[in-house]
């Protein structure tokens, strides 16, 4: 059994915007590179090239489509990883205390060195944000690279999660969430960043930016003829707009 | 409360960084590769390279699993078996190139043109083509012709560039960004880096697709265009900004050739510019009321004049496009798109182009020596790629979207679209094609090129192809790419000729690169009377065991792209930026662990062997050590090299003499170099002296070549006028109607061939495949992580459809075409044209292929939609079966595919199920878990 710190001030976290994210799975993989080679065991596959391969991965992107009833479905891209809860329900339930939050920035981990595979704290987690290790049998998740984020031996441009370095659409924001003038907090003020699944009150320091209205562009303004010239309508008017046009050069 | 664990928050990251270029896809984004005790440990983007600015994507983030992958072949390998088992035996080099050369010699001094030399996704076709050139070949050609030529000579026919390395849009500053058929392919990151820029400042997307994926996904307005009607749709926007006089007059005055008059008297000049005795095309000069040259002083053209029955080009555009029938609630039905949102989206583009101006406050002095003050642009701008160019009427619908760019004046403007160098470069500034050949003796000229009219197509005298694959001849005039996807059916029949090798280089085209797949294996092994295969030899380089491999019959392995020297080079595709030219390097930045050699140091070897030109000393002795060895000291015209940067002592940017320290130099820099252009120069490029100056300083020209776009295409009529009977050279008569109706000079639409020759009550749907943004054709599915993303590929199929069918979660499907029946799996999806089904490309794989499982999902459950496609139409009335290519440019018209569907027995594998293929390099792995150093 592990007790969670008290709420730290700072509260690091990722701000991920659904109306950019294209879905192109770079953040899967570049966290997968990053994490095979960097805190505790390496993230294995198993049946690599064979029949069923079935791999660990921190993060992952699923694809869902929303059909409205009026207007046209949206294909909507939703990268999801460890969301580092303040109420994290993965830690209370270790039996070893290998699972826990970080009292200084919230990060949630996994001390590999104390873990026993037994996964109560992945059936724990709502957002099936934990996967066990096949090979090491032990429990891993994002660690929100708390192996870059502070690591002097990396340039400080790059002391952000692997996943944030490399998101080309610029989609992943990572940031301390605990400060109210921080950029990310700013772009979940601008954007009605959301929490998922609220309703669990598991309070998600990770923030999902919506995505905007699609689809408004449907008729013409209304106002259309005043904006224009009187219509050339056939050739004849084209060019009386022209001969118009030109008269003013 | 427990203690928290110590954890290490700073520990080494690597030992050394080394800096190389990005192979995962055609990209070219360059990559610090981490390494740790000698071994590649970790790869991320590189901060200060100007394509990705550090990003990187799944593909490239995996090239690590590429670099590892089971399926490197390790050793040449000659047949033993059969074609197409993949039995082989490992032999030494020396022995590979031995017999390399014992087909290869006496076939020059005879007749080279037996000899075909095609290559895939070669990154070094300005080196490939020079050899196949010294060798005297006229059969060499790059994969351009089944991938995207119709954008690329619609852009350079119309206004000298087209996307992707031709040029892309002004990210900074473009406010309204349209999208026609981009799948998340190319030009990856940068286009995603864009997008993300356009977002963060709330710029409009408008996405013109089938398909809701990926980019299309998170643009603000979806199109979902019904295939093979965007440019239908594009004319109906056209047809708009006419009817509101929403077009930019004075930059068509100015910088197009809008105001050209066109003859309009019968004979062999109709539909040609009227000149002057020098030969200069006349406008009508407003001053005088009169003809005058275009480019006389002071002249004042009249853009839509008519003169003694002849019009300007512009009055031509606005009867044809003002014509009700190109009118949004004409076109609707067919685009599948309502007309009052084609009127909304012509009107979006209309305020935005012309009430949301930009000014910038930087002079510019144009060709004509008139000093502008600012630069003003129309923040609109489009992209466009497969989607739209791999139709049968796709060249002329990429005409009409580089014609609406033009028409709103916002082409190299602040704001829109805006060329990269070597670009802009008009179709006059490229070669002619040549296919001169003299045994024993170099080509005449470079292979490919842009023909200006029919005395440049490359036909003899009694209208046979001089080229295995056709190219420019009367069937696809402009095929600037060749047509790669023709040349082993054409081997195989022997028409126009037989040949004795076909030598390919990263193109697997037993498999996912071919039409016809399964009968396309079946030309590779058919044998003739005396029991000999019909395509006698076939040498084959690849990096990795491909389903080409299998058909080879002698393999010269390839290193992984961190093993080997490349360039991607400014003769060839390079990697500028709009403000910067730039050039980069690949390098070894580990040394491969098997017997393989880099394919461009084994040609220069081979060269050496049959005596290229070019290649060796006078004494015999091999000019070049290596590939890296002619990067460095090669010259392709005095001062101009295949690397721009640090020539001669170092400071040369573009012209001096080789530097033996140039490589390093580019290493130091992290594998690339760019040099900017200056701020007068960024726009108006095709006009703009300042800029004219600086490219011919860098020497990526040799004189200013101002011009001015072509609304109008003037060698497209060259072709028309032969159709009617005028001129020496005149095509056959069953080509004649089809010649006139679709080498028209102004954009038009007609329907995709597919679709006029198969039923449509037969077959209903139209059937695409797009490729995925975390996989990279066939490469992908030996990369263990990216093949758990995409280890098979459904077929997506429309909602109505799906419950029309009955289908639930897991079932299968027959899908049929006039051509063939394939067995599927599919899969619902919403976001989707109604009469269209699609699916991942290239997933699909033979079994024993790449190393897998012959049980594995990507031959069970994956699937091929090339075995539904010929390479030749159904047979018509007349009898003749018609290339499946477009008329213009002989490119591959995959996209017109036409189907049905079936419910199936639900259950795999899918079908065709082929035999499996021996592997010469086993299977993989049962697992990978490796910590670099670390002994899993």
């Amino acid at each position: 059994m592990t007790a969670l710190p008290p709420p730290s001030a700072v509260k690091l976290g990722l701000v991920i915007d659904l109306d950019t994210c294209v879905g192109c799975h770079a953040c899967v993989v570049s966290c997968k590179g990053w994490n095979t080679e960097n805190y505790g065991a390496p993230l294995s596959d198993t049946d690599a090239y064979g029949a069923d391969p079935s791999g660990t991965f921190l993060n992952r992107v699923h694809s869902y489509e929303v059909t409205p009833d009026l207007g046209a479905p949206v294909t909507v891209h939703f990268p999801k990883s460890c969301l580092h809860c303040e109420d994290a329900p993965c830690v209370p339930v270790c039996p070893t205390g290998a699972s826990y939050k970080r009292a200084e920035d919230g990060i949630v981990l996994v001390n590999e060195d104390a873990c026993i595979g037994c996964g109560l704290c992945a059936w724990a987690c709502p957002y099936g944000a934990r996967e066990l290790d096949a090979m090491a049998g032990v429990m891993k998740k994002c660690t929100l690279c708390v192996d870059r984020i502070y690591n002097d031996n990396l340039p400080e441009e790059d002391r952000e999660p692997a996943c944030v370095r490399t998101c080309p659409a610029g989609a992943r924001h990572f940031g301390d969430l605990g400060d109210p003038d921080s950029d990310v907090s700013q772009l979940v003020l601008a954007r009605g960043g959301m929490d998922l699944m609220p309703e669990l009150g598991t309070r998600p320091v990770n923030k999902y930016l919506p995505p905007r209205p699609r689809d408004t562009l449907q008729e013409p303004p209304a106002n259309l003829a005043a904006l224009c010239e009187p219509t050339p309508q056939a050739l004849t008017g084209f060019l009386g707009w022209v001969d118009r046009t030109l008269s003013r050069f | 409360m427990n203690r928290q664990p110590i954890v290490d928050l700073s520990p080494p990251v690597s030992d050394e960084i080394r800096k190389t270029t990005c192979y995962m896809c055609a990209c070219r984004c360059g990559i610090n590769v981490h390494l740790k005790q000698g071994q590649v440990a970790y790869i991320e983007g590189n901060r200060d390279h100007p394509v990705n600015k550090g990003v990187l994507c799944a593909k490239g983030s995996a090239g690590i699993m590429q670099h590892l992958s089971p399926a490197r072949l390790r050793k040449p390998l000659k047949r033993v078996g059969p074609r197409g088992s993949g039995e082989f035996t490992e032999i030494e080099w020396e022995e590979a190139l031995t017999l390399a050369t014992s087909w290869l010699k006496p076939l020059r001094d005879t007749a080279p043109e037996k000899l075909a030399f095609f290559t895939g996704r070669d990154q070094s076709q300005s080196f490939t083509s020079w050899w196949a050139q010294s060798y005297g070949t006229p059969n060499y050609a790059a994969h351009g012709g089944f991938c995207s030529v119709n954008m690329a000579a619609a852009g350079i026919y119309t206004m000298g560039g087209a996307f992707w390395e031709f040029g892309q849009p002004d990210w900074e500053r473009t406010k309204l960004f349209m999208i026609f058929g981009v799948a998340e392919d190319h030009d990856s990151n940068p286009i995603k880096m864009g997008l993300g820029k356009l977002k963060e400042r709330g710029a409009r997307v408008i996405a013109v697709n089938p398909v809701r994926t990926g980019y299309n996904a998170i643009a603000d307005d979806w199109l979902a265009v019904t295939p093979g009607t965007d440019g239908l749709l594009i004319l109906a926007l056209v047809h708009e900004l006419f009817r509101l006089g929403k077009i930019d007059l004075d930059y068509l005055i100015r910088y197009t050739n809008a105001p050209f008059l066109v003859n309009a008297a019968e004979g062999a000049e109709k539909g040609l510019f009227l000149r002057d005795g020098t030969g200069t095309p006349l406008v009508l000069d407003r001053r005088t009321g009169k003809p005058a040259p275009w480019n006389a002083p002071g002249v004042q053209p009249d853009p839509a004049a008519e003169w003694q029955g002849h019009s300007t080009v512009l009055r031509l555009m606005a009867a044809r496009y003002l014509d009700p029938a190109h009118a949004p609630e004409a076109v609707a039905e067919r685009c599948g798109i309502p007309a009052g949102r084609i009127r909304a989206v012509a009107a979006e583009i209309a305020r935005v182009a012309f009430e949301e101006e930009i000014t910038l406050n930087q002079p510019w002095t144009d060709f004509r020596g008139q000093r502008h003050e600012t630069m003003v642009g129309r923040p609109v701008s489009f992209h466009a790629m497969r989607g739209i160019s791999a139709h049968s009427n796709g060249f002329q619908t990429c005409r009409a979207l580089h014609m609406l760019q033009i028409l709103l004046g916002s082409v190299e403007t602040p704001g829109g679209y805006r060329f990269k160098p070597p670009y802009p470069k008009p179709p006059e500034a490229h070669p002619r094609p040549h296919a001169g050949v003299t045994p024993g003796q170099p080509l005449d000229g470079p292979h490919l090129g842009y023909p200006l009219g029919p005395e440049h197509l490359l036909i003899n005298d009694d209208g046979s192809a001089k080229r295995i694959d056709k190219a420019f001849t009367w069937e696809n005039p402009l095929s600037a790419h060749g047509l790669m996807h023709m040349v082993i059916s054409n081997a195989h029949a022997g028409d126009p000729y037989k040949i004795d090798t076909l030598f390919l280089y990263m193109a697997n085209m037993a498999w996912n690169s071919s039409m016809n797949t399964a009968q396309v294996m079946q030309m590779l092994t058919d044998t003739n009377d005396s029991g000999g295969y019909v395509i006698p030899h076939i040498i084959y380089s690849d990096s990795y065991s491909s389903e080409m491999v299998a058909f080879s019959d002698l393999v010269l392995p390839d290193t992984t792209y961190l093993e080997r020297h490349d360039c991607i080079s400014l003769l060839d595709r390079p990697i500028c930026e709009p403000d910067a030219m730039a050039d980069a390097i690949r390098w070894p930045v580990v040394e491969p662990d098997r017997d393989v050699r880099g394919f461009q140091s084994v040609l220069l070897d081979l060269g050496v062997r049959l005596g290229l030109p070019g290649m060796v000393r006078e004494d015999g002795s091999a000019r070049y050590r290596d590939y890296a060895d002619y990067m460095t000291n090669h010259e392709r015209r005095p001062g101009v090299g295949p690397l721009a940067g640090w020539r001669g002592d170092g400071t040369g940017e573009g012209r001096g003499a080789p530097n033996p320290d140039q490589i390093q130099r580019y290493i130091y820099n992290g594998g690339f170099f760019t040099s900017h252009v200056p701020h007068g120069a960024q726009f108006f490029k095709p006009w703009n002296a300042a800029y004219q100056e600086w490219i011919v300083a860098r020497g990526l020209v040799d004189a200013p070549m101002p011009y001015l776009f072509n609304l109008y295409v003037e060698p497209l009529r060259r072709f028309q006028l032969a159709a009617e009977g005028h001129g020496e050279r005149q095509p056959p008569e069953h080509l004649r109607d089809r010649i006139k109706q679709t080498l028209d000079p102004l954009p038009l639409w007609y329907p995709p061939f597919g679709d006029t020759l198969s039923d449509p009550a037969e077959y209903p749907l139209h059937a695409l495949t797009q490729r995925p943004a975390a996989m990279y054709h066939s490469w992908g599915s030996q990369n263990a992580w990216l093949r758990q993303i995409h280890g098979m590929n459904p077929l997506f199929v429309p909602r109505k459809l799906w419950e029309e069918h009955g289908f639930a979660e897991g079932d299968w499907a027959w899908l049929t075409s006039p051509h063939g029946r394939i067995k599927l799996p599919v899969a619902r999806m919403d976001a989707l044209n109604p009469h269209t089904v699609w699916t991942w490309n290239a997933i699909g794989k033979r079994r024993g292929a790449w190393a897998l499982d012959p049980k594995a999902p990507e031959a069970e459950k994956g699937f091929l939609l090339n075995h539904l496609i010929s390479e030749l139409l159904p047979e018509k009335g007349d009898g003749q079966r018609w290339s499946n290519s477009d008329p213009v440019t002989g490119q591959a018209a995959w996209f017109d595919l036409r189907v049905r569907i079936e419910k199936a027995p639900a259950h795999g594998p899918s079908e065709p199920a082929l035999p499996p293929q021996t592997s010469p390099v086993g299977e993989g792995p049962a697992t990978v878990c490796r910590q670099t150093g670390v002994k899993a």
